[in-house]
């Protein structure tokens, strides 16, 4: 493979940037987000320049390596700290750096009030850099010191505002959710170890094949267990809500268009172990059906357009994971949507945070209304992004979740028709929850405080808002053209023969664009003809409350794990008292009780130490007496 | 005469010295009872070396008085120190350090 010494500088120049803004401190205050924002673009260039001579190779020769150091030299255990960039992770290291740069440029404005800006923005930075380093890692265990800087940076953003509480449980809730799944990824490297051997990519491909079933499998479901975790499937999806606590920014970049996305990249880039074990694959489908529908399930619910969105995402990347698990036919298919799910995502969560910006931070829906004679570029970019996640032809969307379906459906048999179902019906609620809030946020009549006075953002906010609509309206037709991304990824896939279709792509396209139809027309009957209080109303029926309860995801979690736990700890820490402790206290207080008695003997008189000798000898006189007599 | 009856005089002279150590509170009285003691047991070291008739007693008095010489200059020393100090001779009020 190409050796080419260039690709640290992908990594290095954000690192650099987090590590000069967080040690140069409040000196840095007047440049630290200039700084970042152009270390950050030229770590775009630098993968732009590596795209270009990535394209000037014949496709044998595309990937590249770099190897840092010799990090662990143990015996039979050989770890390089090394960093690959194929065609996979050029398409992941230009979104994220891409995006990333767009964001950066947002936050300036977005962030200028607030007077920890720089540290925000090293955050911001080291964010990028850790994913890099997960996309650019050529080992899982590479892979895992970025998934672990992605998780550290998302914490860290996501408890920005720490002073409130709420934020923070919010941040140590994703970090220990996180935790779980980090768990799945360690004990795959070291299942991956040992059974192949080795931990790096090539290796683990080249072993794959020659490995057991068993071993794979188990290898599979830790990869996804992994996955769960960091990209909010089922079951360890619940801390994705409340990760909207960070800055708006953050939800945009890191929960939305790039880290949450790193489980899709973790199971696309272990390919080999999925196609080998198809049992860790089928649960791979099963996880993105359900999470597919869960998410969108939540989001008709939500009164917080941005725990909507985040319900959205989770339903987005449920299709991902989904796309992923049908094989080698999928996963260009979930990386396309991936892509095109980073444009309009993030650039709609940048539209949130500027109609937040314009509302005195005010995240309830309920409380919008019209917003579109007020702020109209945010509501053109932000319809260009719902244009985008309904799949509405010919925006990105559209290119990217209809080949999902369509593979779905193509999967075979029983599984193929439920899968293929359940992405239908997820596409139709996506529609509905999406066209709400459109019409919750941007239509009817007003419904704001008195105080709020809506207006536009300026135009560094705008901006990137604008650029990103623009990737939602082109991306999907650019990347499809000619199966382009299909091509591109190919080589990195194993073969796929042709799939007998269940439906002709028509069909499905048509079902899809019904579903859609169908969504929109729910909403449009049920928020746009009605006024609609800007309180939720109480008298529902019990399932919405339960949806409105997320599911009772929290529920479950915290009846099923947290109280036991609580009740576990709270024995041991009983236990401890009693009986380890008691133990101790009952040797210390055993021998004080007997010193104190014996310490009243000790009266400090004269006279009666002198009468106790006394009797003392008489009695060992009379005792001696005694025994010669 | 009957040498037992010095031993009767020594016993006596003991227990007189004994229970003046136990009862009385003045340090002086104190430590003449202590002498008194130690008189009582040097008679009965002299009479016990009369009725064996070996030397072995008399030089063990001889020790004793060396002994209660010297204990003399100890104890008035130490009597006199506390006397300065508290104003008082009597055993009880130097009874401070069993805190």
């Amino acid at each position: 493979m190409l050796i080419n010494n260039g690709l640290v500088y992908l990594i290095a120049l954000p690192l650099a940037g987090a590590a000069i803004l967080l040690l140069a401190g409040r000196r840095s205050d007047k440049w630290g987000h200039i700084l970042a924002t152009l270390l950050s673009a030229s770590s775009f260039a630098v993968g732009l320049l590596q795209l270009s001579q990535m394209l000037g190779r014949p496709t044998e020769q595309r990937a590249v390596e770099q190897k840092l150091f010799e990090w662990i030299s143990v015996g039979s255990f050989q770890v390089d700290a090394g960093l690959l960039l194929d065609q996979l992770s050029i398409c992941f290291v230009l979104l994220i750096t891409g995006v990333g740069t767009l964001i950066h440029i947002y936050s300036i404005s977005y962030m200028s009030h607030d007077h920890d800006r720089r540290r925000f923005f090293a955050y911001l930075n080291l964010f990028i850099a850790a994913m890099l380093l997960l996309v650019l890692g050529n080992s899982f265990l590479n892979l895992y010191v970025g998934w672990e800087g992605v998780g550290l940076a998302s914490y860290l953003l996501i408890g920005f505002w720490n002073q409130k509480p709420a934020y923070a449980t919010a941040s140590k809730k994703a970090f220990i959710m996180n935790r779980v799944g980090d768990m799945g990824l360690s004990f795959a490297i070291m299942i991956a170890f040992a059974s192949l051997g080795t931990v790096s990519f090539a290796g683990i491909k080249e072993a794959a094949p020659h490995a057991s079933t068993a071993s794979l499998t188990a290898i599979g479901i830790m990869l996804l267990v992994a996955a769960t975790g960091k990209s909010a499937q089922f079951p360890l999806q619940a801390w994705l809500g409340d990760a909207m606590a960070g800055p708006t920014p953050v939800s945009a970049l890191i929960h939305a268009a790039t880290m949450v996305t790193a489980g899709v990249y973790l199971i696309t880039r272990s390919n080999f172990i999925f196609d080998a074990a198809p049992t860790a694959q089928l649960l791979v489908v099963i996880v993105g059906a359900i999470t597919l529908l869960f998410g969108a399930i939540i989001g008709t619910a939500k009164d917080d357009i941005k725990k909507a969105l985040a319900a959205s995402t989770m339903s987005q990347i449920g299709y991902m994971i989904l796309g992923a698990g049908l094989g080698p036919v999928g996963y260009a298919f979930a990386i396309m949507h991936l892509l095109t799910h980073g444009f309009f995502k993030a650039g709609m969560f940048l539209g949130a945070g500027s109609v937040m910006h314009g509302m005195d931070d005010e995240v309830n829906m309920r409380k919008y209304g019209n917003l579109r004679k007020f702020m109209p570029i945010t509501f053109v970019t932000f319809g260009l992004g719902y244009l985008a996640i309904l799949g509405v032809p010919p925006f990105a969307g559209f290119y990217s979740k209809d080949m999902i379906i369509e593979t779905a459906f193509n999967a075979g048999g029983i599984k193929g028709i439920l899968l293929g179902s359940a992405a239908l019906l997820g596409a139709g609620i996506t529609a509905f929850y999406m066209t709400r809030v459109m019409i919750l946020t941007f239509t009817g009549a007003p419904r704001w405080d008195e105080k709020a006075h809506p207006h536009e953002s300026p135009i560094l906010m705008w901006l990137p808002m604008a650029i990103l609509a623009i990737g939602s309206v082109t991306s999907g037709f650019l990347l499809s053209r000619g199966d382009a991304l299909v091509n591109w990824l190919a080589p990195l896939f194993a073969e796929h023969g042709e799939h007998e279709e269940l439906l002709k792509p028509i069909v499905v396209t048509s079902l899809a664009l019904l579903m859609v139809a169908i969504g929109v027309a729910i909403a449009f009957m049920k928020y746009s003809r009605s006024e609609v209080s800007n309180t939720a109303p109480e008298d529902v029926s019990f399932l919405t409350k339960i949806v409105r309860r997320d599911l009772l995801q929290d529920d479950f979690n915290e009846a099923i794990f947290m109280r036991p736990g609580q009740a576990l700890t709270s024995t041991l820490v009983k236990t401890d008292e009693l009986v380890i402790d008691g133990a101790v206290r009952g040797v210390g207080s055993v021998a004080l009780g007997s010193a104190g008695a014996l310490r009243g003997t000790q009266t400090g008189f004269v006279r009666s130490y002198a009468a106790l000798i006394l009797i003392g000898a008489v009695a060992l006189i009379a005792a001696i007496w005694v025994v010669t007599q | 005469m009957n040498a037992a009856n010095y031993l009767y005089v020594s016993a006596l002279l003991f227990t007189i010295g004994a229970v003046g150590v136990v009862v009385r509170r003045n340090a002086i009285v104190v430590f003449m009872c202590v002498e008194l003691m130690l008189n009582a047991a040097n008679l009965a070291f002299v009479t016990f070396a009369r009725i064996n008739g070996s030397i072995d007693g008399q030089i063990m008095a001889f020790f004793t008085m060396v002994v209660a010489a010297c204990e003399v200059v100890v104890g008035l020393a130490i009597i006199v120190t506390i006397y300065r100090s508290r104003r008082s001779a009597s055993v009880d009020d130097a009874s401070l350090l069993k805190r």
